[in-house]
């Protein structure tokens, strides 16, 4: 069986002047259904620009990229809308929810997209909510939340098209460490009810939430394993360390 | 995604900013109003102008005979012959001769009286009825009798509407009125349609001492108004060697010219108020430009959800379109309440009763312009709302 999300030297370089930008730089890994993998790295080492390419908001400039066995590079931009429609859900670190409607209607979009009929889609959208406890806040508008209320929001609207892979871009970014330590606790209970996540930070303390990390630096992976591992949570090219194994 | 949901979609988010919203639809509105006022204006008139010709006779030729001088004339006798020898396209005929000479009841002068020698069925053929008494006969021509018609202003100013059997003088000569004319105008008023004597047309002739000059024939079909103008005119120019000798003038023609100088001045008129609902569009392209920029963050949330470009370009052009249509539909409310502010301005200045009439069919064409334009003009913003890259979308501030 193939993986759920394959990655095959993947490249993604921008154009700065007459400097080349690698923000991906053969970046090859597997992820299988039902893994909880983390993938982390310093700002700029190219974690958002893998996490757009998995979500097909971005496509690579060289390399192959599977979803689900298929090869995403082939598609045309109708068929990339379906997928991130009914393959992928998105948490962003802004909630990224749409201030004119209420968190009702927020979490029934994608299901609409999908061309859900209303009253199944109200009930999915009612069952999601229920899950990320927001059941007496339907009829509020985003800005009425607090901000790990309007995360939760953006759980549910992720979890409503019942998606093969969750992406959650540094989630817990703009929030305290209880209402993290609850998003986070979230996200495990996804994991541990059969679906897939691809978590996305720079925290070490929060990575170790997954199963599994990939670490990233200058475009490239340097670790990719046990999140358990005492390598997993170091940086290689860090000088701190080279100068702790030369002394 | 569902077109009415859409619609719902684009309602919900054109009724979120009122103010805004209405500022964009401003020039459809003015538009629309304008458009509707003037179409209406213009068929108030036509209607107005039929009806004025219908009065005099809009199935009529006029004919008027000036001679050349020449040994060789058209008498009365002519023409009536012109008209017997042409019955499936003439019917009816009546000399008309204008006195001038002053009216007199008792020592009372009727300044503003119209008195006309006529024949038998003029009554017939301007569709006047009598009242009291009877119409001008045949027999009144024929000897040259000292009667006469009169209209119901005079018998109720003068007679106190009992005036069959009494007489009246015209230029110093008594005749007896044999018959009275229904009431033909709105109101009984000096110098109008019923201030008015007829005389026979041999007797008028006679007490103006002039030969017989005017003519109204009735044409059966008044679609074939120019061919009956033309037969007249062959037969007149065969007795007069000559077609400068006379006139024929067809109302049905100068109606129909009216109409048509009137319809190519409506339509100018539409069309330079039509530029404003150009203006509007752009308008709505403008606002809706502006729109998709502020909403760049919108559309890259919806995108990652899974919107495809056509949802997105359904949502703004949709939007585009319902604003313009609620601003037409304001329009059409406006240009409404215009049209009978115009038509009752027109009865109180004026003093005539046209009305400001806009038609179903301009109402309908105006809606259906107004959401044309919201589909024309949001086509550009919403292709640009729909192209563009989900990852830029969602990373502009
Ligand atoms: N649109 C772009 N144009 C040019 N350079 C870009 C663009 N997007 C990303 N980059 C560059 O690519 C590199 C990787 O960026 P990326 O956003 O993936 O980093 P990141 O790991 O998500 O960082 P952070 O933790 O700060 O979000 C950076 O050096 C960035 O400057
Ligand atoms: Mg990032």
């Amino acid at each position: 069986m193939s993986a759920l999300i394959e990655f095959q030297k993947v490249c993604k370089y921008y154009q700065m002047g007459d400097t080349v930008v690698k923000a991906a730089d053969h970046i090859s890994f597997q992820i299988q259904k039902g893994e909880f993998v983390a993938i982390v790295g310093k700002s700029g080492s190219g974690k958002s620009t893998c996490m757009n390419i998995i979500g097909c908001l971005d496509v690579p400039t060289s390399g192959t990229y599977l979803l689900g066995g298929n090869d995403v590079g082939s598609l045309s931009k109708n068929d990339l809308a379906e997928i991130r429609n009914k393959m992928l859900g998105f948490i962003f670190q802004q909630y990224n929810l749409l201030p004119k409607l209420t968190v009702l209607e927020n979490v029934e979009v994608p299901l609409m997209y999908a061309g859900v009929p209303k009253p199944e889609r109200r009930q999915r959208a009612l069952d999601a909510l229920e899950v990320v406890g927001l059941a007496s806040k339907l009829k509020n508008m985003p800005n009425q939340l607090s901000g790990g209320q309007q995360q939760r929001v953006s759980i549910a609207r992720a979890l409503a098209g019942n998606p093969a892979v969750i992406l959650a871009d540094e989630p817990t970014g703009a929030l305290d460490s209880r209402t993290s330590r609850e998003v986070l606790g979230m996200l495990q209970n996804l994991h541990s009810q059969g679906h897939t996540v691809v978590l996305i930070t720079h925290d070490n303390s929060i990575a170790v939430t997954a199963q599994r990390i990939i670490r990233l630096e200058d475009g490239q992976v340097v670790y990719d394993g046990d999140a358990h591992a005492p390598e997993a949570v170091v940086s290689h090219n860090d000088p701190w360390l080279e100068r702790g194994s030369a002394s | 995604m569902s077109l009415l949901e859409t619609a719902q979609m684009a309602i919900q988010n054109i009724f979120s900013s009122k103010m805004r919203s209405f500022l964009t639809m401003l020039g459809i509105i003015i538009g629309i109003a304008s458009v509707m006022v003037i179409i209406g204006l213009g068929n108030g008139m036509e209607v107005y102008m039929t009806e004025q010709f219908q009065a005099i006779g809009a199935n009529t030729l006029e004919v008027s005979i000036m001679g050349r001088g020449s040994s060789r004339n058209a008498d009365e006798e002519d023409l009536y012959r012109i008209v017997a020898d042409h019955p499936e396209d003439l019917s009816l005929i009546s000399p008309t001769v204008s006195v001038r000479s002053t009216a007199k009841v008792g020592t009372e002068t009727l300044l503003f009286t119209s008195t006309t020698g006529v024949g038998e069925d003029y009554f017939t053929i301007k569709q006047y009825t009598i009242a009291q008494g009877r119409g001008l006969q045949y027999i009144d021509m024929d000897k040259r009798l000292h009667v006469c018609v009169v209209g119901q202003y005079i018998a109720d100013e003068y007679y106190n509407g009992d005036a069959v059997g009494q007489s009246i003088r015209v230029g110093g000569t008594k005749y007896e009125i044999v018959g009275v004319m229904s009431q033909e105008g709105d109101t009984l008023e000096e110098g109008g349609t019923d201030d008015v004597i007829f005389l026979p047309y041999t007797t008028a002739a006679r007490l103006t001492g002039t030969e017989v000059t005017n003519y109204t024939i009735t044409v059966v079909d008044e679609s074939r108004a120019t061919e009956c103008r033309e037969l007249v005119e062959d037969e007149l120019t065969e007795i007069f060697g000559s077609d400068s000798a006379f006139t024929v003038i067809s109302m049905t023609e100068i109606l129909n010219m009216m109409t048509e100088m009137l319809n190519v001045m409506i339509t100018i008129l539409a069309a330079i108020a039509a530029i404003s609902l150009v203006v509007g569009g752009i308008g709505i392209m403008n606002i809706m430009l502006v729109s998709v920029t502020e909403r760049t963050r919108e559309i890259g949330i919806r995108k990652a959800l899974g919107a495809k470009e056509r949802s997105i370009m359904a949502q703004f052009v949709v939007e585009a379109a319902v604003t313009s249509a609620i601003g037409g539909a304001i329009g059409i409310a406006a240009g409404y309440a215009f049209s009978s502010l115009a038509s009752s301005l027109i009865v109180t200045l004026l003093d005539t009763n046209m009305s400001v009439t806009p038609t179903a069919s301009s109402i309908a064409l105006a809606f259906g312009i107004s959401a044309a334009i919201g589909i024309l003009f949001g086509y550009l913003p919403a292709k640009k709302a729909a192209q563009l890259n989900p990852i830029d979308a969602l990373r502009y501030e």
